[in-house]
């Protein structure tokens, strides 16, 4: 039997991103609350030292900070008319796992979504009608706007320290900034990162060609910086060692720099680690969460009763547990009814590399940071024209020089052997003359009927569940995209002065081999209809009403730009929604 | 409905004890610890990582070993400036990874059934990688000798090397026992991931890779540069132990 736990006001499952930023709103309102964390504190003196965090084998290529697949996977398959079969190694995705969760070891690539993209099925029908979209796709609007969420973005970037040129500045295009983003109230807190080289060979470039270049956002600092919470950071030092690794520097934005040392010291707030959420209960209406139950790491069950439960566990393990939490009606993708699991996405991403000449280029390449960069945006959302095109979504596109780390970055002009003289040849002559940008396309993945998240029939968990099954392929639209973004991309870095390019497509079936981001979303989306969402626009489940599930699983589809800004966003403003109007009148927010 | 709800949880409980048991042997160190008031911390608590030992082989057999180095010469031949993957280390450095837990597959998940998949769906072997060596380079020996003259790989001459080496590369070459083209291509990415990993692993001895590509390994700081255009960093590689030049008495 579980040993029951005294109850707490809230209990928060998962203490990475966003159970961080909810944990320290709700705590401010007075409650008490209850993190539970499945994986260990981490904290730079004690996991990511400066004195061996620099280390590719450890860190990113056998994965150190992740989530070991034997504690838990999931199945796949590309078609419904497919036998999936567990993923045994990572490969498309990388799963967080540990306090502080995915922002420990990210990029901070911190880019706001469009205005467009939050009413995206009527702006793109209302533009192109609705023929144009392709028949199985089932885009649909967020149930919130830009406009809502602005003051939210805000925030969370002002607690980041957010470094970067505003493009529009209450209405007014600046010179130097991304011209297409939304307004923006304030100014990016911090100035843009400095750029080396190819950064800004890549801007002058991108000018050549017509385009508007602007510094890419980012949670790595270009100074010093106090957040509001008084919580100091320090400048990046360009060190190279950033998305994988944790930062020993306190540069790079993550609970861990921007608010666990103040959320600790708070009296009503306490944390589990290295404990495991494997049920949400609910009472026998089905209506009304009851608490967790939870395995610690000496095998203990316990069970947490809370009052209110905030799902925090990212994309992927919030759809499961709701999954055997049996909270929401699962997805059927033949009778197209239920929701959760449907609209599963991730992000269409291809690069190119460019191979110079190395008597007149030098970019000492292994300086870097995880989200320094030069970018353009005409490619992204509806910035442009998709009529002639035959297709819609779109992306950013840049030079984002994260630290050419040897065993990942030593690459050869295609058509080298690759092996042998020839090989170790050219890897000596290319290393320091090779433009390899971090993500180079970074494209839009719109949802589909048939992709989406279930349980699976056949492999189970080290507890004896059914996994839970991933059913995706990349669909004519986003391969389209794709081609055209990356031709854009290839004009650009040939532009630049490149003699020979190594052109990556994204091609169909979807590889879950490749990485290709750890951006996952969908399968429990917010939304104005309870048939076709699972949570309604403040995130709180239609089913049952003191549940909120945070994360990019509430994305309906996934934009051009990476998640986290805006998953950050989403949770201050259900913090909002929770402490302005939930605790007063406990139970729906919305009427359904 | 609700008679399903109560079905499914019981049979999630019965499952729950014995994936309990399986934790205990999966996760040992780990404790799970209650957080309140203050930022858990104690000094010097952090998990370095563990050193390649020198010395005899730990996974090898002799003859895996000479197989190994010779493969390691032929994927990185030595040449007047720097080491070959011999020399470099690079045999160690895979020896020492197969008798770790990578070799172990620790952490992977290898429940059955092990089915064959599409190749979007990822590996799926049932074999892991210490496996996989250890049955392919019997496999290389096995059809070298077969072909020469009784001769194992690490005796062929090295033209004789290179020709078998492009024929398991284009699938020519096959091996009676082992995938040769996947087990060749295992190889070559294991044996240039030693030659470029930090020199604790085993590989890439006096930074011989980084040094030859101009790669300052672990610095951390790049403030002064990151705004030095086109211009060669000067200075010379550091690994995660530093240099041997600070350190003379550790060589
Ligand atoms: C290598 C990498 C680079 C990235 N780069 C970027 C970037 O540049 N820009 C960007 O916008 N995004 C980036 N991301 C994505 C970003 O990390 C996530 O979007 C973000 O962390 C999501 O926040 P979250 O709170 O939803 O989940 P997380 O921050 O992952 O936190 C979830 C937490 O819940 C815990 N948990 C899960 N299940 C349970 C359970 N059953 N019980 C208890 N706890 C549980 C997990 O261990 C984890 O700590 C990157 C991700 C990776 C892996
Ligand atoms: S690149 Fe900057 S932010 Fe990233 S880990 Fe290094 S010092 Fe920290």
């Amino acid at each position: 039997m579980a040993k029951i736990l005294p109850k707490k006001d809230v209990v928060i499952i998962g203490l990475g991103w966003t159970g961080s930023i909810m944990a320290n709103e709700l705590t401010d309102e007075g409650l008490e609350v209850m993190a539970i964390e499945r994986g260990p504190w981490r904290d730079a003196p004690t996991d990511f030292p400066p004195d061996y965090m620099q280390d590719e084998l450890r860190y990113r290529v056998r994965h150190e900070l992740f989530l070991r697949p034997d504690q838990l996977t999931f199945s796949f398959r590309n078609r419904i008319d497919q036998t999936a079969l567990p993923i045994r190694s990572w490969g498309a995705f990388m799963p967080p796992n540990g306090v502080g969760g995915g922002g420990v070891h990210w990029n901070g690539e911190m880019w706001r979504f469009l205005p467009s993209d939050f009413v995206l099925k009527t702006h793109l029908t209302e533009r192109y009608g609705a023929a144009f979209l392709p028949e199985d796709m089932t885009i649909q609007d967020w149930g919130i706007t830009y406009d809502e969420l602005e003051p939210f973005y805000d925030r969370f970037e002002y607690l980041c320290g957010t470094s970067g040129t505003a493009g529009n500045l209450r209405g007014r295009i600046m010179e130097g900034g991304n011209p297409f983003e939304g307004s923006r109230s304030r100014p990016y807190p911090t100035p843009a990162q400095a750029q080396p080289f190819s950064h800004t060979l890549f801007g002058k470039a991108a000018r050549e060609l017509g385009y508007k270049p602007f510094p890419q956002p980012s949670g790595n600092l270009s100074q010093a910086y106090t957040n509001p919470h008084g919580l100091r950071m320090g400048p990046c030092t360009y060190c190279g060692f950033c998305e994988w690794f944790g930062c020993s520097n306190y540069s790079k934005a993550s609970p861990q720099t921007t608010i666990l040392p103040y959320l600790v010291r708070k009296p009503n707030f306490s944390a589990r680690d290295h404990s495991e959420v494997t049920r949400i209960n609910v009472d026998k209406s089905g209506r009304r969460a009851t608490g967790v139950t939870f395995v610690d790491s000496s095998n203990v069950e316990w069970e947490q009763p809370a009052d209110l439960v905030i799902l925090a566990a990212y994309t992927m393990f919030n759809v499961h547990l709701l999954l055997h939490s049996q909270i929401g009606k699962p997805y059927d993708p033949i009778a197209n009814t239920g929701v959760v699991g449907r609209n599963y996405t991730h992000q269409t991403i291809s690069s190119v590399n460019g191979f110079f000449d190395n008597k007149k280029y030098n970019f000492n390449p292994f300086i870097g940071s995880g989200s320094i960069g030069m970018c353009i945006d005409e490619f992204n959302g509806d910035n442009f024209d998709h009529g002639p095109h035959g297709f819609v979504g779109g992306g950013y596109m840049g030079q984002v020089q994260t630290g050419a780390r040897p065993i990942e970055s030593t690459l050869v002009p295609p058509g080298t052997p690759k092996w042998g003289a020839a090989w170790k040849t050219a890897v000596k002559e290319n290393y320091l003359s090779t433009v390899k940008p971090g993500t180079g396309v970074h494209g839009s993945f719109y949802a589909y009927r048939d992709i989406y998240l279930d349980l699976d029939p056949t492999y189970s968990d080290r507890f004896g569940r059914p996994l839970m099954r991933i059913t995706m392929d990349l669909k004519e639209n986003e391969v389209k995209q794709n081609k055209f973004l990356t031709d854009k991309f290839a004009e650009i870095i040939k532009t630049m002065g490149a003699d020979k390019l190594a052109i990556q497509y994204r091609t169909a079936p979807y590889d879950i081999s490749t990485y290709q981001t750890t951006h996952l979303n969908g399968g429990a989306i917010m939304g104005t209809d309870p048939t076709t969402s699972a949570l309604n626009r403040y995130l709180q489940s239609w089913d049952v009403s003191n549940l909120f599930v945070l994360g990019a699983s509430a994305f309906p589809q996934n934009a051009g730009y990476n998640p986290t800004l805006t998953v950050g966003a989403l949770a201050y403003w259900a913090a909002a929604a929770i402490r302005d109007k939930y605790l007063k009148n406990p139970g729906r927010l919305v009427d359904a | 409905m609700d008679k399903n709800r109560d079905d499914r949880l019981r049979f999630h409980r019965r499952e729950l004890l014995v994936g309990a048991a399986y934790l205990t042997l999966g996760m040992s160190k780990a404790h799970a610890t209650m957080i309140v008031g203050h930022l858990p911390w104690t000094p010097n608590a952090g998990n370095p990582p563990t050193a390649a030992l020198p010395g005899p082989w730990m996974f090898f057999t002799g003859e895996e070993g000479r197989a190994i180095e010779a493969l390691a010469d032929c994927i990185i031949p030595p040449d007047p400036q720097t080491p070959g993957g011999k020399d470099s280390g690079s045999a160690i450095f895979i020896d020492r990874q197969l008798a770790g837990p990578y070799g172990r597959q620790e952490g992977l998940y290898v429940r059955p059934p092990f089915m064959k998949g599409t190749r979007s769906q990822g590996h799926q072997s049932e074999q892991g990688p210490a496996q996989e060596y250890r049955e392919g380079l019997a496999a290389l020996d096995r059809s070298c000798k077969a072909r020469f003259e009784g001769k194992a790989f690490a005796m062929l001459s090295d033209s004789d090397k290179d020709a078998v080496l492009k024929g398991l590369e284009c699938g020519e070459f096959t091996l009676d026992g082992a995938d040769g083209k996947a087990f060749f291509a295992m190889v070559i990415r294991d044996v240039q991931m030693g030659f470029f990993a930090d020199p604790i692993y085993g590989g890439n001895r006096d930074m011989a890779g980084w040094k030859m590509i101009g790669y300052p390994g672990s610095r951390y700081n790049y403030l002064d540069w990151v705004n030095r255009h086109n211009e060669r960093f000067p200075l010379p590689p550091v690994s995660m132990t530093g240099r041997a030049e600070w350190t003379p008495q550790t060589r």
